[in-house]
């Protein structure tokens, strides 16, 4: 009997498209401890880095690094938009996307320039379509953060911002709360607000430099700021693994809904035609 | 004897923490040694071997790293480890890289996209050179 034959073309087709979701689901699950690690891993380096260089701000208050710089007049802003090389993560990528046009336009509209950074191929692809001027751009950088593939763009937006041609950068991404939460978070990396400079101990002694402080401290600024970079990449991966579970989750349920509901119209159809063809037969014997 | 405690911390990881004697570090003036109750130094290291003397044990204990700052406190010392080799010379090529897959990704919209790929290549082809130059000299 041929009754509803594309009812269960359709029912297969869904199930196979619920196999490749609960697929992805399971893989972003186990992905997504790897990531929270990672991201926690991170946390004790930035919290020396910045000790450390609050230190040495202290002790050696007159350093004149150029990245530490404060200008007045701001013409010219560098925004560092981090997002996921993939999709089908939900709505995290377009969260962070509007949270960073939102920047952008506010900068825009107190006459600031904008040159973005992107950090991730989804990122790269939106500020291309809104015709952003891009500076650097580091894209596949997999489900590991590597400090490696975040150098080269870093010293592009460190080294603008040292010779003047941009007055602050910021940072865009998306920041990890929890599994079922992720929140678009902007930050600003430079010019170094004094929150960062904050010294828990304040009793005098300093230290011996090798070779000399200004050349230290150098050292601390950058490497402070891409450890600041690098948690917010970190944290933004995490968060991607979360979103696409938590996506997937859904898109998974969603199938085997709407496979329920197809069985049910289809069982109606199958069971609608036997009654049918039975009120036939029965007719057709009382007619004789 | 007393003691310090040693922390070995980088970007992506914490790569060791214990107790330790004495230590040896490849900082950028030269090798030094450290024993516990040194004045508070702040240097930078060259990538290389560390070296440990752990209490309770014969043999030294040996962390490699790619460069970074060595802190000593009188009762415990950190290294902020780099996870890549860095360099001026070679931190500028990777900028560069980054500026061109900026540039390259624009290209793609016109039609010089050949052209843009070819300049893009010697561009590489270009900084790996200097990059390995520059690790050259750095090892004679």
């Amino acid at each position: 009997m041929a009754v509803g034959k594309e009812i269960l073309t359709k029912i297969r087709s869904v199930q196979n498209t619920q196999k490749i979701t609960r697929a992805m689901q399971m893989v972003s699950t186990s992905k997504m401890r790897k990531t929270q690690e990672r991201m926690r891993a991170a946390r004790p380096y930035a919290e020396k880095v910045r000790t450390v260089m609050a230190h040495l701000a202290q002790a050696n208050a007159d350093l004149g690094h150029p990245l530490l710089a404060r200008r007045d007049v701001v013409k010219r802003a560098g925004i560092i938009l981090v997002s996921s090389d993939k999709g089908l993560c939900g709505g995290l990528n377009v969260n962070s996307f509007k949270r960073f046009y939102a920047k952008v336009k506010e900068l825009q509209d107190q006459n600031v320039e904008v040159d973005v950074c992107c950090l991730g191929q989804k990122a790269l692809a939106a500020t291309q379509r809104a015709r952003l001027n891009v500076v650097a751009s580091a894209v596949q950088l997999g489900d590991i953060p590597k400090m490696d593939k975040l150098i080269g763009p870093l010293t592009v937006l460190f080294k603008q911002y040292a010779e003047g041609e941009l007055d602050a950068v910021y940072i865009v991404y998306s920041g990890f709360i929890n599994t079922m939460k992720q929140e678009p978070t902007i930050e600003q990396l430079l010019p170094l607000t004094p929150h960062h400079m904050v010294v828990e101990h304040s009793h005098s002694w300093d230290y011996l430099y090798e070779p000399d402080a200004p050349s230290l401290m150098e050292f601390l600024v950058k490497r402070y700021l891409e450890s600041v970079v690098y948690q917010a990449l970190a944290e933004n991966m995490a968060s991607e693994q979360a979103a696409r579970m938590v996506a997937m989750k859904a898109a998974t349920d969603n199938a085997g809904n709407t496979i329920k509901q197809l069985r049910l119209v289809y069982n109606k159809a199958r069971q609608a035609a036997i009654t049918t063809e039975l009120s036939e037969i029965v007719a057709g014997a009382a007619a004789v | 004897m007393s003691k310090m405690h040693v922390e070995v911390v980088s970007t992506e990881q914490l790569i060791y923490s214990g107790e330790a004697e004495f230590l040896v570090a490849p900082a950028l003036e030269g090798e030094i040694g450290v024993y516990p109750r040194h004045v508070p130094l702040l240097t930078r290291i060259k990538p290389g071997v560390l070296r440990m003397t752990v209490p309770g044990s014969k043999e030294e204990v040996l962390v490699a790293v790619s460069g970074g700052m060595l802190e000593v406190q009188p009762t415990h010392i950190t290294v902020l480890a780099d996870t890549a080799i860095r360099g001026e010379d070679l931190d500028e090529a990777r900028a560069n890289e980054a500026k061109r897959a900026a540039e390259e990704s624009l290209q793609h919209a016109t039609d010089d996209l050949s052209t843009a790929k070819a300049h893009a290549a010697l561009a590489v082809a270009i900084a790996q050179l200097k990059a390995l130059d520059y690790l050259k000299k750095r090892v004679h």
